[in-house]
């Protein structure tokens, strides 16, 4: 993979026009993760799910050059119609279109960062490999005390022009005080046996809000990577909600660091599994200051011989007194070749908080099946009734009702 | 008055150390000692074959470095594995031969052997650094045909027994800690509890470390046939030195069809001073098998000693309808660490168990638990519940909890629950204002959040257990 990996960077480099000082960070990054390659079992955050073992399985030898010369069209099918909103479209790791037609002009601001993120954990080598192999970074800057007036949905499409092929990329967000926005990342997958690693970085400042919903439902072979990572200043709060159902194996993972005083996180997601599907959800809640809130909720539903993984940690740093930390996972095992793996986990350091977590898994309740039956209704129709009232739960959390709509429609949850 | 009583309690008080020249194996860990341990012993060849086949196995074994409390490496070659009281080399036949000062440390630590014989109706095997001192009420467990004896009694008289069973637990190859006492074992406890015999009366160990710069790694195996019922107490002290001191043993039972075993702990190891300085290493393999159907294992502990303690007292639910149960309270204070819990592994059909984990920390310590539910395909209904809270005594000190949740089967159900929380002012407030002081009140809270453990100890262990956990909390607020 080595070798691979070498040439690749080099073909990547000599077709794109990167900085001197860009190209020696990507070097540096493509070295941190040679010497550490893809994470195992061995690590504790990859217990569960070992990625190495995954792609070698799946995909096999992989293509790390990706070609983001090439233009893409894009189908106007796939747009959503129920609501007016702001776009960005991302075609294999690339940005095809950004338009915010819908705004003030003047209060977003545009600019590609001529430095990658450097302060980004160092133990995390699929971040390493996305910093050396992703294309320039679009940062999107909300200005002071301004709202977004529609939401802003990002396409993310992969075609056919794609396989064994791994996609990095990156995006940024800086909501300054104030501000917000609401954002919808839906996943377009037409291609098969990629590896998809995705990067999101949110800086809140003071009192800005950030909503931020999560849709992966086409069914597809690739293999993704997605991580969040959220800084919260004084009385913001960051919402987000994850739909995993259609990648053959997705890990979400979201870090949130809270500190400000008063600023909340609240990360709510759904598994919904079938065949062989292996999605894992991972939340690192960072409680650094007084008086913040961290709230999550995780669903899963996994039939045949899926399995799901839900991996929280709340971390409770000794100045932050008044911490009010819950977490709370679910699983209905609805098969016998299923698998549940679950690890809620606390570390505090202060002592005036209040903390606690819950996770249960088991089958379906015979007595509500027997319930809903007696009451009428076939087996079939009572099991569905009763899969979409667990699971509805996770959605009614959702905090915008247009969006709430229109995810219920999306997921055919009603 | 009462100043002065605390005064005396926040010492360590069974932090003497007794004068007894005691006789050692050299320093280090090699083949020979293993032979030398083995020979003085007078251990049959297939033992000490066994033993040497773990220390080939131990070479190639790193220790773990995954636990939360980080601790300096240990030199196991300045270590004495062997360390026996000089008199000792001619075992005595009964009470009346032991050495008059052994005697008088046990009295000193509470168990006098002589009177607790008459008065509790408790049998007492006691070990002393690494050798079995007495075995009390010898002639009431035989008429039973229960066997309690030191294991190195056992594996000259119940040869049979001890192959059958020793390492099926516990292999040689398991951990670094396990395999290196599956070597080095000096002593311990043996108990056979006949088919369809309720033990009459609670079984107990007590363990001493005296001498310095020993590790003491004793092995206790504890059989229940068929249909039989036994309740065994381990108790553990050790004097005050500055240099930390090793403690590795391996504890293993097995439970035959309908057999209960119930093994409680109350563990006061010397913690170290307020400074953190010495104290005892408690790295203990404990592990269960319910290897019958309907058989039952239940592991109540109660940890407020050791400078550090690491070990996760398990249960192997492998007969259909067993039952495991874990009871935990763990106390930390001044530098004290623990990383303590349980694993509970469901492999037949019908299988349920328990967790119940309270952990307390105060000062500048750190506590956390870990534990693992383990539900297998072919472990059908299978039903787990699990709550672990955690007590904060100010913002110096650290309660994690990390839970392993693994379902691989659809008809069985896992709850688990966790809560971190300080005591509440109201709480204390309603205490202080019907007389208590603050202390006195913060020990009746903290009684009371440990309640549903402390109740599943037998009688006398429970009042012990109840003042130890008002000791150990002496100093922390405030």
């Amino acid at each position: 993979m080595e070798q691979k990996l070498k040439t690749d960077f080099d073909k990547f480099i000599s077709t794109s026009n990167f900085s001197n000082q860009e190209i020696k960070l990507k070097k540096e990054a493509l070295d941190n993760f040679m010497k550490n390659g893809f994470p195992s079992r061995k690590l504790e955050n990859w217990k569960f799910s070992d990625i190495n073992q995954i792609i070698k399985k799946n995909i096999g030898e992989l293509t790390f050059y990706n070609d983001y010369k090439i233009e893409n069209e894009i189908n106007d099918d796939i747009f959503i119609k129920e609501i007016e909103h702001n776009k960005i479209v991302i075609v294999n790791g690339k940005v095809q279109q950004l338009s915010f037609e819908y705004e003030e002009s003047d209060k977003i601001n545009i600019t590609t960062l001529d430095i990658l993120n450097q302060n980004l954990n160092q133990d995390n080598s699929l971040l390493s490999l996305n910093n050396s192999f992703s294309n320039k970074i679009h940062k999107i800057l909300v200005k002071k005390n301004y709202s977004l007036k529609k939401p802003l949905i990002i396409y993310q499409i992969t075609n056919e022009k794609v396989s064994n092929t791994n996609i990095n990329f990156q995006l940024n967000f800086d909501l300054e005080e104030s501000s917000s926005i609401k954002i919808i990342n839906f996943s377009v997958d037409d291609s098969e046996k990629n590896f998809i690693n995705n990067l999101f970085n949110f800086n809140l400042d003071k009192n800005a809000i950030l909503k931020n919903y999560k849709i992966d439902k086409k069914n597809n072979t690739n293999i993704k990577y997605d991580y969040s990572n959220i800084i919260q200043k004084e009385n913001s709060i960051s919402e987000t909600f994850i739909f995993s159902s259609g990648s053959d194996y997705v890990k979400n993972e979201v870090n949130c660091n809270l500190e400000g005083k008063y600023s909340s996180v609240f990360i709510n997601g759904i598994h919904l599994l079938s065949k062989n599907k292996h999605h894992e959800i991972r939340t690192k809640t960072n409680h650094l200051y007084e008086n913040t809130k961290s709230y999550q909720l995780i669903k899963s539903v996994i039939d045949d011989s899926s399995k799901s993984v839900y991996q929280g940690k709340i971390y409770v740093d000794s100045k932050a007194q008044k911490t009010d930390g819950y977490q709370l996972s679910k699983a209905i095992l609805l098969n016998e070749q299923v698998e549940f793996n679950a690890k809620p986990e606390l570390e505090i350091y202060a002592d005036d908080v209040k903390c606690s977590h819950g996770s249960a898994s088991g089958s379906l309740d015979e007595d509500s099946i027997f319930y809903l039956m007696s009451r009428g209704l076939d087996q079939k129709t009572a099991k569905e009734l009763l899969i979409n009232g667990f699971l509805l739960d996770v959605v009614e959390k959702i905090t915008d009702e247009k969006i709430k709509k229109l995810i219920k429609n999306m997921i055919g949850l009603n | 008055m009462r100043d002065k009583q605390i005064e005396n309690l926040k010492d360590y008080k069974y932090g003497f150390s007794t004068d007894i020249e005691s006789f050692k194996a050299p320093k280090g860990l090699n083949e020979e000692v293993i032979r030398f341990i083995s020979n003085i012993k007078k251990e049959p060849d297939w033992l000490l074959q066994w033993r040497l086949k773990a220390f080939e196995r131990l070479k190639v074994l790193e220790e773990p470095d995954w636990q939360k409390p980080k601790y300096p490496k240990i030199d196991y070659q300045d270590l004495y594995y062997y360390s026996a009281p000089k008199s000792f080399k001619e075992k005595p036949k009964n009470l009346e031969d032991l050495d008059p000062k052994l005697l008088e440390t046990y009295k000193k630590l509470g168990i006098p052997l002589q009177e607790q014989k008459r008065l509790n109706g408790i049998a007492v095997d006691a070990v002393f650094d690494s050798v079995s001192v007495a075995t009390t009420f010898k002639d009431t467990l035989t008429e039973k045909g229960i066997i309690f004896c030191s294991i190195s009694e056992a594996i000259e008289k119940h040869p049979d027994l001890v192959k059958k069973y020793l390492g099926s637990v516990i292999p040689i190859t398991d951990h670094f800690f396990a395999t290196l006492n599956s070597a080095v074992f000096t002593d311990g406890s043996f108990v056979y509890i006949p088919p369809n015999v309720k033990c009459p009366m609670e079984l107990s160990t007590y363990f001493r470390i005296n001498a310095s710069d020993t590790g003491q790694f004793e092995r206790t195996l504890i059989i229940a046939d068929k249909g039989s019922y036994v309740s065994y107490l381990e108790g553990c002290t050790a004097p005050m030195r500055d240099e930390n001191q090793l403690h590795a043993a391996n504890v293993e039972l097995i439970a035959l069809d309908d057999a209960e075993i119930k093994y409680s702990t109350v563990q006061n190891w010397y913690p170290g001073d307020k400074d953190g300085k010495g104290g005892i290493y408690n790295f203990v393999t404990k592990r269960g098998l319910c290897k019958g159907k309907n058989s039952k294992i239940s592991w109540t502990q109660v940890e407020t000693g050791s400078a550090i303690t690491w070990k996760y007292p398990s249960c192997i639910l492998k007969g259909d309808n067993s039952i495991g149960e874990f009871y935990s309270i763990a106390i930390t204070n001044n530098h004290q660490k623990a990383d303590t819990g349980t694993k509970m592994i469901h492999l037949g059909k019908n299988t349920k168990s328990k967790i119940i984990s309270k952990g307390i920390s105060a000062g500048k310590s750190d506590m956390t638990y870990r534990g693992l539910v383990d539900i297998s395909k072919n472990a059908s209904n299978s039903t787990n519940y699990t709550q672990c809270d955690s007590l904060l005594m100010g913002n110096k000190c650290g309660a994690h909890t990390v839970p392993y949740i693994k379902n691989k089967n659809s008809n069985s159900n896992i709850a688990h629950e966790a809560t971190t929380s300080k005591i509440s002012e109201d709480q204390l407030h309603y205490c202080q204002q019907r007389g208590l002081n603050q202390e006195e009140a913060v020990g009746l809270i903290v009684n009371g959040f440990c309640k549903e453990v402390l109740q599943q100890l037998p009688m006398e262990f429970a009042v012990e257990a109840q003042k130890l956990v008002g000791i150990s909390l002496e100093g922390s607020v405030g």
